[in-house]
């Protein structure tokens, strides 16, 4: 029995050399093709210093919001109130900012964000209600809050801590940002030379060691605590059990209305920071409906990343690039068209070679017609770029949902002691 | 003990929508006090009689939220949800006024086609969401997400690049004038018009609610969103269900905005009202995906709408006050909803434990 066991778990563990193996491999050959892409184009922006920088700050809001959704969805309760938590954290932000500084302010960010949690569990969990029924309600009171509160406690600030208005707050104190000295100068430097392959990864170290706001590096942190938590320690073993089997976690003496209580109050807790960082780092303060949106982004990236950190990772980052390219010139963008061309045909071979012809076929088609875009035309519509990360993430999700798998009692009421 | 029974199913029916009312009036005072200002004044405000202008306004914002929430009931009946009323509308609206705006057919003829034209794009749209849900098991939630900011992207980039330069902004080509609804004028002429178009709505509620309540589809819509694997064992195809569904569901949202496109915005532009498909999905969990609720429901949020916007002239509080009601009724209601259920089964409970209690030879049966 013992030397079955042993047998297994060998296999196991040679399988997950094998694809951390492949996922080195991937992360290799995109970096080669971007690098490749660029110095074909000469379209230096599409990994400069800038534009990584601007991705890494459209990515946190998202990224925070679709932790947030992988704590509640984990714990079996669908929070598509993240956007109405995101907005609660952007006013608490501005508000706590304003009076005592920006690191009460992220905390009063958090807090709001939790309150708008609270409400959710109160009415999901203790009220049995439909999840995305009190999601949506959620969304509605805090955007109609927000604006309402903004008006009330914004309008007539002014002075050297803010400057206020009927649906904005401005000029807030910033966290501390941090630079290294030695290492900054050099990869920037060197990412300026537009070497084939070097300069690309100079741009990243380089955008990742000047001037980062402390708050950016809590976000990647929380994201490996996240996973640590959730998939290392037995507190996370319970709460994703209640997630997959409330009434089988139940059976085994776990409190499920806490497990639930606890990650969606986390879950608050995060969108909240999201909120916070839209306020405070994204942009130079707070206005209204200031989450436009990334909340259902975040569910969105959080789904695209089959419900696990590194996916959800990356999912944020791609929405977040995309997002920053639209600060980007027209030359890069078109520039985007011919790696995302190679990609889906590359992807297309890949599915060809595992002899699933139809999916290889229609990614085909889709990667020739970005290559023939890209040869036909010389520019993008800036309005275009914005469709991007949706339309990919349609595709994507048209392609590799199958394999995605949510949390089995993921959205379904639990009602303690009534397991049919 | 027939009347007593009705009286309480009644009683119970109107109670979950009576505590929702008062705890958002609750909550609402509370902001408001919160906020410094004064709650009477705020009661005052929005408890006046509306005046004629507000009462044809109110007719016509109804009308509107009515479609689009009638669209979500639609999907939620069989546990879908279509978040992307939004976008089948904007996309639905936007190419309706190009094509009635371009006028290839005479008059009323061009209004007829351009409204079938909104119901094919808005049905077509969601009909994306349905079938990748059906053949890539694509969750509709997301992809209707996804679909709402292409669709708003889209109408966007086509409305900035071939609109017609209007002032600021840009819009469509204007309908030909032959293709204006003049309305019905119950007040005098300043008070404005009820869109002749409200009647869509009128139409779409009868023909849906029949449709839902009185047609083999119908009950199969409903079958399935009470009890699939119950469903699929009688028969029911389910994954051309929500194919259809969504078709309908996004044809219904394709109406929302027509009653004012003929009624006088007579071009898409700037001033094209946004947010209607949210605020329909919440009329629609308001109303509990029944034409008559949800009626009330659109009324009740269109008469919020359209009093809330004296207050910041009168009382100095922003109207965004009622988005605060509005979404505590919803929640409220829903909890209430859930309360008062529970409620009921736990007194049904007790009352068949004392029925059989005083009758010991029942016993045998009931065991």
């Amino acid at each position: 029995m013992s030397s079955v066991m042993s047998v297994t778990a060998a296999r196991r563990e040679e399988a997950a050399q094998k694809r951390t193996r492949m996922y080195y491999l991937i992360g290799l050959v995109a970096l080669v093709s971007v690098a490749l892409v660029r110095v074909l184009t000469g379209a230096h922006e599409i990994d400069s210093q800038g534009s990584l920088r601007a991705a890494i700050v459209a990515t946190c809001p998202i990224l925070l919001a679709a932790l947030g959704g992988l704590w509640s969805e984990r714990s079996g309760v669908v929070n598509i109130g993240l956007e109405g938590q995101i907005l609660l954290g952007t006013w608490g932000a501005a508000f706590f900012t304003y009076y005592y500084g920006p690191y009460i302010g992220l905390l009063g960010a958090v807090l709001f964000g939790m309150a708008g949690g609270l409400i959710h569990a109160l009415a999901t969990v203790t009220f049995g209600v439909d999840h995305i029924v009190s999601g949506v309600a959620l969304n509605v009171i805090a955007l109609g809050l927000t604006t309402f509160l903004a008006e009330a406690f914004f309008a007539d600030l002014d002075s050297k801590f803010g400057h206020g208005g009927a649906q904005q707050l401005t000029g807030l104190q910033k966290p501390f940002t941090i630079t290294i000295p030695g290492v900054s100068d050099f990869t920037s430097d060197l990412a300026a030379k537009h070497w084939f392959l070097v300069s690309d990864v100079a741009a990243f170290i380089a955008a990742v060691t000047t001037s980062v706001s402390i708050v950016t590096v809590v976000v990647f942190v929380l994201v490996a605590v996240t996973g640590w938590v959730l998939w290392r320690t037995r507190f996370g073993l319970r709460l994703r059990s209640c997630g997959e089997n409330p009434y089988a976690a139940e059976s085994l003496g776990v409190n499920v209305r806490f497990y639930k209580y606890v990650a969606v109050l986390i879950s608050g807790g995060l969108a909240g920071l999201g909120g916070g960082y839209l306020a405070l780092v994204s942009s130079p303060g707070f206005h209204t409906n200031q989450a436009n949106g990334r909340g259902y982004i975040g569910l969105a990236a959080m789904i695209f990343g089959n419900w696990r950190p590194g996916g959800v990772l990356l999912g944020s980052g791609m929405f977040g690039y995309t997002d920053s390219l639209r600060l980007r010139d027209p030359a890069t963008i078109h520039a985007m068209l011919l790696l995302v061309g190679a990609w889906l045909i590359a992807f297309a071979a890949y599915k060809l070679w595992r002899r699933q012809t139809r999916s290889g076929i229609v990614l085909g088609v889709f990667g020739l017609f970005f290559l023939v875009w890209f040869l036909t035309t010389d520019e993008v519509p800036v309005d275009l770029t914005s469709m991007t990360p949706y339309l990919v993430t349609l595709l994507v999700l048209a392609f590799a949902s199958q394999r995605l798998r949510m949390p089995a009692a993921d959205g379904q009421v639990y009602r303690k002691g009534s397991v049919g | 003990m027939k009347p007593a029974v009705l009286a309480r199913k009644v009683g119970q029916a109107l109670l979950a929508p009576l505590i929702a009312v008062v705890v958002a009036v609750l909550v609402t005072s509370v902001v408001v006090v919160v906020a410094g200002a004064s709650v009477s004044e705020f009661w005052d405000v929005m408890t006046q009689p509306p005046s004629s202008r507000n009462m044809v306004n109110i007719v016509n914002q109804s009308s509107m939220i009515f479609l689009a929430a009638l669209a979500a009931a639609i999907g939620f009946r069989m546990n879908l949800f279509n978040i992307g009323i939004e976008g089948q509308y904007t996309l639905a609206s936007f190419t309706a006024a190009v094509v009635a705006g371009m006028a290839w057919f005479p008059g009323k003829l061009n209004i007829l086609v351009a409204v079938v034209v909104a119901m094919v794009v808005g049905a077509l749209w969601a009909g994306i969401a349905g079938v990748l849900k059906v053949t890539r098991g694509v969750s509709e939630v997301i992809s209707t997400i996804m679909l709402n900011a292409i669709a708003g992207t889209l109408v966007g980039y086509l409305l900035s690049n071939h609109g017609q330069q209007y002032g600021q902004g840009r819009r469509t080509t204007p309908i030909p004038e032959s293709s204006q609804l003049a309305g019905w004028t119950p007040f005098a002429e300043k008070d404005g018009a009820i869109w002749t178009l409200v009647l869509l709505a009128v139409l779409a509620g009868v023909g849906i609610s029949f449709l839902i309540n009185r047609t083999r589809f119908g009950f199969d819509l409903r079958a399935t969103g009470m009890n699939e694997p119950a469903a699929v064992a009688s028969g029911v195809n389910v994954k051309r269900m929500v194919v259809i569904s969504m078709l309908l569901s996004g044809a219904i949202a394709g109406l929302i905005w027509m009653p004012a496109l003929f009624g006088g915005a007579d071009y898409y532009g700037p001033p094209f009202q946004r947010t209607l498909g949210f605020t329909g999905i919440a009329v629609a969990l308001l109303g509990r995906n029944r034409p008559l609720g949800i009626f009330f429901g659109a009324v009740l949020f269109a008469w919020l709408n359209e009093q809330a916007n004296p207050l910041a002239l009168v009382a100095d509080i922003s109207p965004s006050v009622v988005q605060i009601t509005q979404g505590v009724v919803v929640l409220a209601v829903v909890i209430a909803y859930e309360v008062v259920r529970r409620w009921a089964a736990a007194a049904e409970q007790r009352a068949l434990r004392k029925a059989l209690d005083e009758q010991p030879t029942a016993e045998g049966v009931a065991a």
